[in-house]
């Protein structure tokens, strides 16, 4: 437990816009996810969320600061981060199977223990009966389910998650949630407990899974607030959203949220007048 | 004409129910079926008729002389020319042999031209340095029209099937080249990203995401590549051969015989025909994971 999981020190991204100017995203950012801790990150729409998980997964370098992962500064991909993304990107042209069997195989398993470890996953959420589907044939739902288990088939002990829920129906959603606590709590017994990044707009969603809640600030997004969740696990979704903590919790964080997501709004109404 | 079919069905419909009869769901498809059959019979029927009657004017304004048959012959001429070439043979040998001296000639550029379009078209697509580096010459070459060249490799390569080759190889080289580059840049940068965490090296991901991400691109091109494929084994063997259709259009025209220019022709219309249809045979085959209407599209 002596070295955080992740670590950003003072973190900052800058983009060159088409324009040729320079667009800050992320602003001297400071977070530290302790080992096995799960983290929501909430904000409002556009102010750097999916730029800090792309900071941490070695896909995107810092403008300015650091970002480690275990102690070590990140270059490059790590082969311990696993990253569930916001937009579609399961392979269009594999079948369901061959898309759970990629990481492995990317990562050299040997073809049969790797069809055997998808088997296996695309069991557990649920996809068994579609593996010979291909992705334009399975619902939006489905095929993030499958984005979720070509993941957790390489076994990551961080995971980066950016909205993964959010194309989901309700009822699967909370099924999903539910089951995404399982398995973290599962790797939780094992020495190296997975550590959780996860990105959301749904305050229910978040309060109801993390150990702690950080608030972002309206771009460039930097650390507002943190929220620490004291609601006892193990949760289920359905019922901690009962719990009169739950409900302070809730009242608290939407109040410094709302106060960023009206800043943005505010700004995207002046920019386009 | 789709689009008045689909109005006149629904009128149909409308009034079905206006006249508070809704028809039961089996025999509304069985309708639907069913006129969906005629309609592909009509369409078929009326392309027959054109055909005929296409065909049944050219004859008949040359037998009345309204068309000079010498410069424009006549179908009962050209189907002589044709038989008698296949029961007979051509001055040069066999049909068979003509066209299959072309089709190995064009074969041979397109595998080659397809095969060196795509390996540089994703290279450069891939290697932002090679494409800033090559990408002036490759603008300049492209400028230039191709098919001038066909005199020169005659000079180079000879009579022989080597300067039909190369005539073919410059023709197809482009179009591939630039949609395998086009389709190696635009491949999604989440597929790319995504494979990346799953622990791909830039080899997997070239290999893996860019290559069957750039595949519709590619065979886009193939389709219109074959056609120049030929295209350039004809006009090599136009100019100068020993065997082959273009010589036989040559030869035809040599002779003053317009039928035998028609009939090649021909020929080498239903030669494209048959490949073009084993291309998108083998195109439905490769693309099993797109959606079925996207892929009917083209
Ligand atoms: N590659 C890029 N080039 C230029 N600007 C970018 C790039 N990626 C992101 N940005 C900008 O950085 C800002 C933050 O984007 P980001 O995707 O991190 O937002 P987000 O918090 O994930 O938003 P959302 O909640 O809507 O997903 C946005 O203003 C976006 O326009
Ligand atoms: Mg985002």
């Amino acid at each position: 437990m002596s070295t955080p999981a992740i670590e950003l020190t003072g973190a900052t991204k800058r983009f060159r816009t088409p324009s040729g100017a320079l667009h800050t995203a992320v602003r001297d950012l400071d977070l530290t996810v302790a080992q096995g801790e799960f983290v929501a990150v909430v904000g409002p729409t556009g102010c750097g969320k999916s730029t800090t998980l792309t900071l941490v997964s070695g896909l995107e370098e810092p403008t300015e600061g650091e970002v480690r992962v275990y102690g070590e500064p990140v270059r490059g991909i790590d082969p311990q981060v696993g990253f569930v993304f916001q937009q579609d990107a399961v392979f269009p042209w594999r079948t369901v199977l061959s898309n759970v069997m990629a990481g492995p195989r990317f990562r050299g398993v040997p073809a049969a223990e790797a069809k055997e470890r998808a088997r296996d996953w695309l069991g557990r959420v649920g996809l068994a009966a579609f593996e010979d589907r291909y992705p334009h044939q399975l619902s939006g739902g489905m095929r993030k389910r499958v984005a979720l288990a070509q993941t957790f088939v390489n076994d990551p002990a961080i995971l980066l998650m950016d909205e993964p829920f959010s194309a989901l129906d309700v009822q699967t959603r909370a099924l999903m949630s539910d089951q995404l606590l399982e398995l973290w709590a599962g790797t939780s017994s094992s020495e190296n407990a997975a550590s959780v990044v996860f990105v959301t707009h749904d305050l229910d969603e978040a309060i109801a899974l993390a150990d702690r809640v950080v608030v972002m600030t309206a771009g460039p997004a930097t650390v507002k607030e943190i929220f620490t969740v004291d609601l006892p696990r193990p949760r289920t979704v359905e019922a901690v959203r009962l719990e009169p903590r739950f409900v302070e919790l809730y009242r608290e964080i939407w109040a410094s949220l709302g106060e960023e997501v009206r800043i943005t709004r505010e700004r995207g109404a002046g920019r386009a007048a | 004409m789709p689009l008045e079919t689909a109005s006149e069905t629904a009128a149909s419909e409308t009034a079905a129910t206006a006249a508070g009869k809704p028809p039961a769901a089996g025999t509304r498809t069985e309708a639907r079926e069913r006129a969906a059959r005629n309609r592909k019979l009509t369409v078929y029927a009326a392309r027959v008729g054109v055909l005929v009657a296409f065909l049944g004017l050219w004859e008949v304004g040359a037998r009345t002389e309204v068309v000079d048959p010498f410069n424009f012959s006549q179908p009962s001429r050209i189907w002589d020319q044709i038989w008698q070439w296949v029961t007979h043979g051509t001055a040069q040998g066999s049909l068979g042999e003509q066209i299959g001296y072309t089709l190995y000639e064009a074969l041979s550029g397109w595998v080659i031209g397809v095969v060196c379009g795509v390996l540089l078209g994703i290279a450069l697509g891939r290697i932002r340095f090679l494409a800033e580096v090559f990408g002036p010459y490759i603008k300049v070459l492209n400028a230039i029209p191709r098919i001038v060249l066909a005199p020169i490799f005659l000079i180079w390569f000879g009579l022989g099937p080597a300067s039909k080759v190369a005539s073919a190889v410059v023709l197809v080289f482009f179009p591939v080249f630039f949609n395998a580059f086009q389709g190696a840049r635009e491949v999604d940068r989440n597929l790319v990203a995504n494979a990346r965490i799953l622990g791909a090296d830039n080899r997997r991901v070239t290999l893996q995401v860019v290559i069957p991400a750039a595949t519709t691109w590619i065979f886009t091109s193939l389709h219109v590549s074959f056609g120049f494929a030929l295209i350039g084994a004809i006009v090599g063997e136009y100019i100068g051969a020993t065997k082959g259709l273009g010589l036989l259009v040559a030869a035809a025209q040599g002779t003053f015989n317009a039928a035998g220019v028609y009939a090649a022709m021909t020929i080498l219309a239903v030669v494209a025909l048959v490949t073009e249809g084993l291309l998108t045979l083998a195109e439905k085959k490769l693309f099993r994971w797109k959606p079925a209407d996207a892929g009917d599209g083209r």
